[in-house]
Parts: C-alpha cells; structure tokens; sequence
C-alpha cells in the first residue's frame, strides 16, 4: 500500500518545528507502523535526507517509548496498543497520515517524534516507591494479600510510563499515570507505610513539573495501551485529601 | 525510614499546600459545584409554585424576604461559594493551558462528551446569564412589565413581575438558551464532583452517568416550563 505522511520534524528542544510531508511506497499491509517507518527512513536515507527521528526499544508493547500521536490519537487510537502494535491493515490505500510528538509542557521534544519524558521519572522519585528492603521472593502464604487487592495491584502495575495518557487529555495532566503508580502499591501491604507521604511528595511533584489537572473527561483511559481504568484517579484523589486534611491536623 | 521525619520541616504550610495544588482545587470545585446544584434545585422547586395560584409564590417570596439576617448569611455564603468555583476552576484551566503550549495539528476524541468539553464556555455564558438574572429579578434594575405591583394582601406581586418579565420573548429566549447550557454543564458537572472526590467506582460509573443526565434534563424541563408556559399564554 502506499500512503503519504504529514511528519512533525524539529531539530531540539529550542529550534521550531514544522511538518514536512513524505511518501511512504509499497508498504506491506502486514508491517507494524514502526515497520513502516523503518522503510521511509531506509528511503530516506538513500535520498541523502535526515531520517524521521522516533524513539522505539521492545517492539512488543512494553517499552512505552513510541511518543507517537498518529491522526490526531496517541499511538494511532488503536484500543489497548501502542505503536509497534498498531498494524498497517488498518490503514487505508492513499491515506494521508499526520504524525506528531506528545504535546506536553513538562514532555519536551528531543528531536522530531522523541520525548523526554523524565519528568515521570522525577514524579517517581519523588514517593512511587517503598522505602524498606523486601529481601528475596516470600512464600506465597507469609503475606497474605486479598485475591481482588492483588487483582487492581496488577492493573495498575501494567502502566509502562509511555505517557499517552498525558498526550490525550486535553490538560496535559499526568494523573492517570501518576494514579497508577500510586494504586500499585497502596493495595498492598507493603505500600501502607508511607501512603500518604507518597500521596503528598507525587502530587506536589506533579504539579510543580507543570502537568495540568485532570477535567474527568477519561481520554486518558481511552487512550491508555495498558487500559488503566480511571478509578485509580478516583481513589488517588481520595488519598490526597485524606493526607492532606492528616497533615492539616498534625497526625503523626 | 528516617526520611519522612528529615523531609517535614522544609514542608510548606498544610492548608495552602492544598489549596495550591491541582487536586486541592479540583475539590474545592467540586464541592462548590455540589453547593450550587443544591442551590439550583431548591430554585427550581420553589419557583415551580408559579403553576399554582399567585398567592403560594408570593407567600413563598414574602416567607424568603422575611428571613431578614439569615438571609443575608446565605446570599454572602452563595456568592462566596460561587466565587470559589469561578475562580479556582479559571486557575485550573490557565494552568492547564500552560501544560500544552503547541497545540496538536490534528485532534480527535474518544471519550470526551460535548458537554465535558464546553465547561468553560458553559461556565462563563451561565455567569452572565446570573448577573443578568439578579439585574432583572432580584435587582429588579431591568425595565421589565409589572416589576414592582403589589398583591391585594400588599406583598410583592412576584407572580405578576414573573409572568410579566417571560411575556417578552428576547428576554424568554436568552433564558432558554441558558438553562439548556445549565443542563449540558450539570450533566458532566454532578457525575464529575464524585470522580474528584473519589467516590466514583467501576460499578458507579453508569448509574452516575444517568444520574448526572437525568439531573440536567430534569433543571433544563423544569425552568423551560416556566418560561414556556408563560410566553405561550399558558400561565398568565
């Protein structure tokens, strides 16, 4: 198939960005959008043009890294996906196809469709953890974790980071992800201890990295290729109040 | 384990740090927002006494008025509450614009409500629509017919300044516009305050979502009602 594409090209953080509009020819209908682009850059680069730059590590829907927006969706609209899982077929003969960086404040472009997403990190830093050492596997019965608390646990634990969650909302807000990390660990036991602390350090963070606030409009789980359920912003929001109204009164 | 301790001095005031924060603001609109439904229901119900023969809403009016300081608490307490839902959900929007300086060249939805995404155009036409609204019936400052009639007991004829304000077709429209607003930003608005204040679950969510329709569509039925009855010679 052959498709043309509108590429979002900009050489750093600082330089100005622009479209620039390339043909992709004789695409199998079975190749992975990355697959695709591979192709165009092998072009390219027989063109003697600089090839399209674009973040990509696993290939298997893991890594998070495909910062793409394709036709106006994170990582092509596709449910539960993320580029490298995003397939041809659903593209159609002729089709012209736009494709963007994430478009976030605390997201920064570091050449054409990467992103330096540490500000995530920087969220995760600052309380995603738990602060004691857990030693070597424990059997199975020495802590005992609810069938359903070990369920939402792993659901959330599912986020990749990728931050398409971010790319969606139309605030920039970082909340699906940050929800995320929080719910993983305050379902079980071994996140109790500085539940709260992480509630108040990771919201603070948050903001102060310049991420918007959520509006509940739920693009976020919409685009999310983990398909991380709102809820986590729900019980997320609860845990920072009850913190805060803790730390309001001086509860030790 | 020493860390919590070490970090605490350097913490900023509790209660600012809230305020300050996203989420501490989405709650305050939230709440608000609770405040005001409630303030927009008990309207409706006491204002739907115009269906009944005129002594029961100038009764109702007179009852208010009489209320003297106690009414005052509650106009101060609304238009404090208002302000907070105004201003903070203006703070929230600016910092949210600031997190996406270059928009995107294509943009689609997938789970967004036209509703959801009209909040702040909603939103500021309704604060219009309540300056003119305390202009023209609390205010009483817009020439309208029959404004200031007495009742043959001498009380407000506030049944007569009602019908008289509706009768002028302008003023009904501008009104009908703005309650249909009123019902697409309650329609997102109620079911949105228990996300933010994490008491919407999985199993919640449709139940709420209907919830939320149904309020809107029931405040939209209700106001337009009066205002139709009336430019329509229904009630006069």
């Amino acid at each position: 198939m052959n498709l043309t594409l509108k590429v979002w090209r900009q050489k750093d953080a600082k330089s100005p960005g622009k479209f620039e509009t390339y043909e992709a020819r004789n695409i199998s209908t079975h190749a992975s959008f990355l697959e695709m682009l591979d192709v165009v850059n092998e072009d390219l680069i027989s063109k003697g043009i600089e090839p399209i730059h674009f973040e990509s590590d696993c290939r298997e829907g893991i890594c998070g890294t495909c910062s793409m927006v394709i036709d106006g969706l994170p990582h092509g609209g596709q449910p539960g996906t993320t580029v490298c899982q995003l397939h041809m077929r659903y593209f159609q003969e002729g089709q012209v196809v736009t494709i963007e960086p994430w478009r976030a404040k605390p997201f920064p472009v570091v050449r054409d469709l990467i992103v330096d997403r540490s500000s995530f990190d920087r969220i995760i830093q600052a309380g995603g953890y738990i602060s004691v050492r857990t030693g070597g596997t424990p059997d199975a019965n020495a802590l005992p974790v609810p069938k359903q608390n070990a369920d939402l646990a792993m659901d959330a634990a599912q986020c990749i980071g990728c931050g398409a969650c971010v790319a969606a909302c139309r605030n920039a807000s970082g909340m699906l992800f940050m929800s995320a990390k929080m719910g993983h660990l305050s379902y079980l036991p071994q996140g109790q201890a500085e539940r709260s602390r992480r509630a108040l350090a990771m919201v603070r963070q948050h903001d102060s990295e310049g991420f918007g606030n959520c509006t509940n409009q739920y693009e976020c789980e919409a685009a999310c290729p983990k398909e991380i359920s709102v809820a986590y912003i729900a019980r997320m929001n609860r845990d920072y109040a009850l913190a805060s109204a803790k730390e309001m009164a001086g509860v030790e | 384990m020493s860390t919590a301790a070490a970090a605490a001095p350097s913490r900023p005031n509790p209660l600012a740090a809230f305020y300050a924060s996203t989420i501490g603001k989405k709650w305050i609109v939230a709440l608000t927002g609770l405040g005001l439904i409630g303030f927009v229901i008990g309207h409706l119900l006491g204002n739907l006494q115009i269906f009944l023969p005129p002594d029961y809403i100038n009764t109702y009016a007179k009852k208010l008025k009489d209320l003297g300081p106690l009414l005052w608490i509650i106009r101060f307490g609304l238009l404090g509450i208002f302000v907070l839902h105004v201003v903070n959900t203006i703070q929230l929007r600016q910092r949210s614009a600031a997190a996406r300086p270059e928009a995107y060249a294509v943009e689609r939805k997938k789970a967004a409500s036209k509703a959801s995404l009209t909040m702040i155009i909603s939103g500021l036409i309704l604060l219009a629509f309540i300056v003119f609204h305390l202009l023209h019936f609390t205010l009483t400052v817009i020439p309208t017919k029959d404004i200031h009639v007495l009742d043959p007991l001498g009380r407000h004829d506030v049944y007569r300044m009602v019908v008289g304000g509706f009768q002028n077709p302008l003023v009904s429209i501008f009104y009908l516009i703005s309650m249909g607003l009123l019902c697409m930003h309650i329609s997102h608005g109620f079911q949105s305050v228990f996300q933010t204040i994490g008491l919407r679950t999985r199993r919640l969510s449709g139940p709420l979502n209907l919830l939320s329709n149904g309020l809107g569509w029931f405040l939209f039925l209700g106001n337009a009602a009066i205002v139709l009855a009336i430019l329509f010679g229904l009630v006069k």
